[in-house]
Formats: C-alpha cells, sequence, structure tokens
C-alpha cells in the first residue's frame, strides 16, 4: 500500500466489489474517494474507514457490506499474528477480562489469535481455511456470560438499578467478539483465495436483497425491524401518487384568490381537490412452512399500512382458510410471534398438513364471499406449490370477478415457476403473478400495485 | 475552514457540540472537497445541531430552508416582487415600453429566498436544508444546480454564481428516499445513537450538575432501551430531557419508583411503556 498505483486499484477494487453487491457507485464517488484518502492519509485506518464511507455510500443499509468489505482490501494487519498461540483456557481468561472491563480494542486482538489458535482446518494447501464456527465452537464465549458478570459484580462495577441490565450488556459485547471472529476469519481466507472473489461471495448481502424463501430466523428478525420505516415510505409514495391522480376541474374560487398577489391575472390555475376515496384490501396469505417468512413479513407491512386503506382483511391459510385480521391488530402484534399464533389460533388445516390452494381458495369464495367487492383490491401470497392437488381455477375466476383487481406475489424465481408440483402458469392466466423474492422487489412492487 | 480532523472535533466541542469520528471525518471532507453533506439518522441525534455548531465555529451566517410539502421555487429560491413591480408599472406612465421592461425585472424587485442568499454576497455562510424528506421531488431537481455548481439561474437576470461557496448541509429522517441524482452531488453521513461513552459526555455537556453515577445508569437504561424491539426508540434528545428531569426531581440514583414515574419522559408510547416496564422488572402499581 505504498505507491499510488498500488493504491488506486485497491480503490477500484473496493468500488467493483461494492458494486457486484448491488451498491450503485459512478466514477464521480470513486474519484472523490480518491480525494478522501489524499486529504486524510493512511495513517488512521478508522479515518479512512468513514471517509470512504461518506464518498461512497448513498445510503444508511449499504453500511454492514461496506464495512465488510473495507476490512477484506484494508486490512488493519496481514498474515498471522506474531505472538505465540495462546492455550484455550489462557485465551477464555483473558476474553473474559476483556468482556468485563468492555474493552474492545483487546477484544478485536483476541478475535485474531483466537482465529490463528483454532480456526485453521485441513493439512493441504488446496482445501484448507480458517472458520469462525470452528473457532467459536471450541472457545464459547457465550459460556463467559456468569463468570464475567460476576467478575464485574464483584469489582462493585455494576450497582443499583443498572444492575438488572447488566447480564444484556455482557450479551450484546459477546456478540460483538462473534463479530469480529467472523470478520477475521474473512480476512485470512481472503488472504489465500484471493480478496476480489471472498469479497463477492463471503460477504452477506446488505438485507432488502435477500431472498425470502432462503432467510434465517436472524435475517427475518432483521427485516421485521426494517417494517415501520418501510411502511412510511410506502405511505408518503401513495400519498403522492394520490395526489398527481387528483388532478380535476379548476377551482374558480381558490384561482381567483391566488390571483390577487399577480394584480388580479390569473397566472396559477388552482385545480379542485377530488375527495379520495379511500380503497379496501383483502390479503389471502399461505402461512405454511415454506412461504411463511414472506407471508409474514408482508402481513406486517400491509398492517403497518393500514390507515392508508378504509378497510384491510387478512385470511390465512394452508389448506383451510381463516380470517386473522384481529390477530394483526396495530400495535399488539408481537411481531416475533405472529407467525405462531396465527397457526396456533386460528383453523388453518384439515386432516393433512400441506398446503391445498385449490381447496383453500374454494373455502374462500364459500365463505367470505362478502369480503371481496368492487373496490377492493387482492393480494394472494404464496408460492403455489399445490403438492399436486386441483388447483380449482373457477374459484379464484369468481373472485377475480368480483374484485377491482387481483394480484399475486409469488416469492419463487420466475424461471421455477411451473416445475414440479407448482400450479403458477396455471393461475398466472387468470391473475397478474409477480415474482416478489426480496424486500427490495416487495416494495417497488407494493408502491406500484396498492389502489390509490 | 479546518486542518485536521482533530481540529474538526475539537472546535466543534468548543461550540458545544461533541462530534463522533464519523462526523467529525464527514464534516472535514465535506469543507475540504467542497461538497453539499446529507445527513440521515433517526429524530434528536442533533442532526441540525451540527449544522448550527458548524456555523458558530466557522463565524458564519447560518441561511436555513426549511423544507415542507408543498415548498416551492418561490419559498426556496427568488420571487419577485410583483406588488413592487405593478407599483413601478403605474408610477412610470410616461415611459415608454423598453424603458419599463427593462426596469421591472433588475435585482430591486427581486426576493431573494434561502437558496439565493445563501448563493449571493461575500461573507461566509452555512446553508442548512433541514428535512429535506418532507420536500416533494420536484424540489430536489431545483436543488440539484445549487449544489453541484452553487449557481442559481433567474432567467430575466441570468446566473448568479457563487463567489464564495456556503458550507451546505442537508438532513433528512429517512421518510422517503431520496433521488440518487440529489445524493450523488453529497457526502453522505448516517449519524446514529452515540456509544455509551460519548453520550455520557453529551449529558455531562447538557447536563451541567448532573452526577456522575446518575448520568452512567441514565445512559446505561437507555442503551437498554434502544436494544428492545419498541416503536419508538428513545433519542440523544430523550436522553437528555430525562437527565434534565431526575434532576429537577431531585433525584441523586436511579431506583424502581423513580424509573416508573419518569419513563415517560423517554417513551412516547403506552405500549412501549409497558414493554419496557415488563423487561425492566418493574412492577405495576
Amino acid at each position: 500500500m505504498t505507491t499510488s498505483a498500488d493504491l488506486a486499484s485497491r480503490l477500484t477494487g473496493l468500488v467493483d466489489a461494492l458494486r457486484a453487491h448491488g451498491l450503485r457507485i459512478g466514477t464521480g464517488e470513486t474519484v472523490d474517494a480518491a480525494q478522501a484518502v489524499r486529504e486524510l492519509g493512511l495513517a488512521d485506518r478508522e479515518l479512512l474507514r468513514e471517509g470512504l464511507a461518506a464518498t461512497l455510500l448513498h445510503s444508511a443499509g449499504a453500511r454492514p457490506v461496506f464495512d465488510a468489505v473495507f476490512d477484506l482490501y484494508f486490512p488493519s494487519g496481514v498474515g498471522a499474528p506474531d505472538v505465540e498461540p495462546a492455550g484455550r483456557e489462557e485465551l477464555r481468561d483473558r476474553l473474559a477480562a476483556a468482556l468485563a472491563d468492555d474493552d474492545t480494542a483487546l477484544m478485536r486482538r483476541l478475535a485474531i489469535e483466537a482465529v490463528d489458535g483454532f480456526g485453521g482446518y485441513g493439512a493441504s494447501p488446496a482445501s484448507d481455511g480458517w472458520s469462525s464456527y470452528q473457532t467459536l465452537d471450541r472457545l464459547r464465549p457465550q459460556t463467559l456470560l456468569a463468570r464475567v458478570r460476576d467478575e464485574v459484580r464483584a469489582r462493585g462495577g455494576s450497582t443499583g438499578f443498572g444492575d438488572r441490565l447488566l447480564e444484556d450488556e455482557i450479551r450484546r459485547r459477546i456478540e460483538e467478539f462473534r463479530r469480529m471472529v467472523t470478520a477475521e476469519a474473512r480476512r485470512r481466507v481472503a488472504e489465500r483465495r484471493g480478496r476480489d472473489e471472498i469479497a463477492r461471495r463471503a460477504v452477506a448481502p446488505t438485507a432488502d436483497r435477500v431472498d425470502f424463501l432462503f432467510a434465517g430466523k436472524e435475517r427475518l428478525a432483521e427485516l421485521r425491524r426494517t417494517v415501520q420505516p418501510l411502511a412510511r415510505k410506502l405511505a408518503t409514495r401513495l400519498a403522492a401518487r394520490r395526489r398527481r391522480a387528483a388532478r380535476g376541474s379548476i377551482d374558480l374560487r381558490r384561482t381567483l384568490r391566488a390571483s390577487l398577489s399577480t394584480g388580479g391575472v390569473p397566472m396559477r390555475p388552482v385545480l379542485r381537490r377530488r375527495r379520495p376515496a379511500r380503497p379496501e384490501l383483502v390479503l389471502l396469505c399461505d402461512v405454511s412452512g415454506s412461504v411463511s417468512g414472506f407471508s409474514d413479513f408482508t402481513m406486517l407491512l400491509v398492517q403497518a399500512l393500514h390507515d392508508q386503506f378504509s378497510k384491510v382483511r387478512v385470511f390465512a391459510f394452508v389448506n383451510r382458510v381463516d380470517e386473522v385480521t384481529g390477530l394483526l391488530v396495530h400495535g399488539a402484534a408481537d411481531p416475533e410471534g405472529l407467525g405462531a399464533r396465527i397457526r396456533g389460533e386460528a383453523a388453518l388445516t384439515s386432516w393433512h398438513g400441506s398446503s391445498d390452494y385449490g381447496a383453500a381458495l374454494g373455502e374462500f369464495t364459500e365463505r367470505y364471499a362478502d369480503a371481496v367487492g368492487p373496490r377492493t383490491t387482492v393480494f394472494v401470497l404464496g408460492d403455489a406449490r399445490n403438492n399436486m392437488g386441483d388447483p380449482n381455477l373457477p374459484a379464484l375466476a369468481g373472485i377475480t370477478a368480483r374484485a377491482r383487481r387481483v394480484y399475486w406475489l409469488n416469492p419463487e424465481q420466475r424461471s421455477r415457476w411451473g416445475t414440479g408440483d407448482s400450479a403458477a402458469p396455471a393461475y398466472a392466466e387468470l391473475v397478474e403473478m409477480h415474482e416478489c423474492r426480496n424486500v427490495r422487489q416487495l416494495s417497488a412492487l407494493v408502491g406500484r400495485l396498492l389502489p390509490v | 475552514m479546518f486542518t485536521s480532523v482533530d481540529d474538526v472535533s475539537a472546535r466543534l466541542a468548543e461550540a458545544g457540540y461533541l462530534a463522533s469520528p464519523a462526523v467529525a471525518t464527514t464534516v472535514f471532507l465535506a469543507d475540504r472537497l467542497g461538497k453539499p453533506l446529507l445527513v440521515e439518522g433517526p429524530a434528536g441525534v442533533g442532526k441540525t445541531e451540527l449544522a448550527k455548531a458548524v456555523a458558530r465555529v466557522a463565524g458564519a451566517r447560518l441561511v436555513r430552508l426549511q423544507c415542507y410539502e408543498g415548498v416551492d421555487e418561490s419559498r426556496a429560491l427568488y420571487e419577485w416582487n410583483h406588488a413592487k413591480q405593478l407599483l413601478r408599472i403605474s408610477a412610470g406612465r410616461d415611459e415608454s415600453w423598453d424603458e419599463t421592461r427593462t426596469d421591472i425585472f433588475s435585482e430591486e424587485f427581486l426576493l431573494p429566498r434561502p437558496l439565493l442568499t445563501a448563493i449571493r454576497g461575500d461573507e461566509a455562510k452555512v446553508l442548512l436544508i433541514d428535512e429535506m424528506d418532507k420536500a416533494d421531488v420536484e424540489v430536489e431537481a431545483l436543488l440539484l444546480e445549487v449544489l453541484s455548481d452553487f449557481q442559481v439561474t433567474v432567467p430575466e437576470l441570468g446566473t448568479v454564481t457563487a463567489t464564495r461557496r456556503p458550507f451546505v448541509v442537508l438532513t433528512s429522517n429517512a421518510t422517503r428516499e431520496l433521488s440518487e441524482a440529489l445524493r450523488r452531488r453529497c457526502l453522505f453521513l448516517h449519524i446514529g445513537f452515540p456509544d455509551a461513552e460519548s453520550e455520557r459526555r453529551i449529558v455531562h455537556l447538557k447536563v451541567p450538575g448532573i452526577d456522575a453515577a446518575l448520568a452512567e445508569s441514565v445512559v446505561r437504561v437507555v442503551g437498554a432501551l434502544r436494544a428492545m424491539d419498541l416503536r419508538k426508540v428513545p433519542s440523544v434528545a430523550e436522553t437528555v430531557d430525562w437527565a434534565r428531569t431526575l434532576l429537577a426531581l431531585g433525584a441523586d440514583t436511579l431506583d424502581e419508583t423513580v424509573v416508573r414515574d419518569s419513563l415517560g419522559v423517554i417513551l412516547k408510547h403506552q405500549d412501549d411503556v409497558l414493554k419496557a416496564q415488563a423487561k425492566l422488572d418493574l412492577d405495576a402499581v
């Protein structure tokens, strides 16, 4: 990192890796970043990180990806640490002390040592690597909780009311340590396998690009936290669309009033405002295991948008339909337990537990026919995997005939529609079906398709 | 304006603003690269305060454009003083058309609004465009010329270019996604919640006379509340308010009763209060 040519290529490498993660960075920003490097110098790594983030990024959501990629391209050290690998017990002792002191610098050094000591696997140069999983499995930092807590208490570092918060605080520090170990292991692997490849493959994508169907529990929890801000954004977008749609005839009284500032010449006509008719929304969600992450997220999102509509009704099904609107009452809905509550309290399955779209659609038209009227927009959420049952197309056609619009959001990749037991193409002939694999697609669709 | 990042931190601290390294670095770069600074973050973390502090440090005049839904050219950029133009026309009845025409579109009849004010003149200025996300998309397009070239085009007068570039700060609460074109022209800074150490220093700075142990517990409880899944997590502003309240109540340590009684200062929704009480093991009375 001494010559300027080397630095320039490193910078463009970083930018390329960020682009591969879907961040839009133009040449102008790269030039700005280079200028920032010149102004800040290379002496302080954290300043450099902030400077590059300020010039290259445009939103806060991209920051985790940036941090991980930055660690690969501008590592704090190279190679193995120059200390003797410590034994497991000794390392645990020092980690406990660092956690008790909340000393992040020491924790970072320990993470480096830990990966070096316990993370290596494989014997031949072609197959060996560094594993954060193995390191954490050997070190078991989570079992240090009680010990650290007692140590802090013994020192009198936590008294009075704050004491009850201590355990959660230590848990967060341990979580932080786990993240450090992951970053360090990734860096060591990158040294061996080539930075560019690891930056593309081993850095987790931003939350809004994670596939609903493959998102883990933690990723889904992260997504749920974005529901409120996303709903707020969509509400603003809907309001803007509503405003634009409300262009109508000229309001003579207000036009004349406004013309007073131009000496009675009506230079700007004022248009009459139309009374907004709030549309109704019906959500028909498959909540069977395979797509429940997607359904839960969408239900929460629509519920968060409830004040945009005169009426929102939510129905869940696996192979029987039941109304779950009551379980989604605003504010009372506990996002984490929502899926379990729906499956626990609503009658969704008959004698078997696999999803049956045909039966569910049929039951919906029978029992809840009154839910769909000429002002209703219906969203069907699901992968249309019918387990080879009868797709019951007339039922869906009946809903389409009565509703204002019917849309189907399918969390599966378009190329997989119609493979295996998927009845997607058959349904897609009757209703507009959209691919909706991640939050980014969902928010684009919701912003476009929701009625105004 | 600044010589180094440390210089930024030190001088902002003198002006009563404790800047994190991220904030100091970005302010330094915005000054050096001459680019506008787009600040995002939750409400109450000191986005607007940053612009004010920079203005105090630089001894510059703060020009503020408060955005709202429906803010337009005539509120943001400039407006012709129609009434005065009409007076001018009726006063000069015997003049020829050409004289009148050239005269009524001169500087005298121009009402400068914040953006034009910030660009004209030689004194140092800080331009604060507050709550950009509240304005309509059309206003962003209006800003592009100002932000990239620091110039404003008035069709009747020509282009006004800044002789001295103002330091521009835009703030946004992210209720709406700002356009790529606007973001591209700015340095981006996300101000999140500060770490415990900085927050303690902020509390000491804003609430002088608070007991160190009390400040410590206040910050710890607020940190714990932020980790909970609440509808509205407490911000720095709420931390400071709470510390002030506790000081006014004469509480010198936190205990169950005090926390239960004053939880309303930091949490603004009833279900949040209930949730926090359950998690903090406060017995509801």
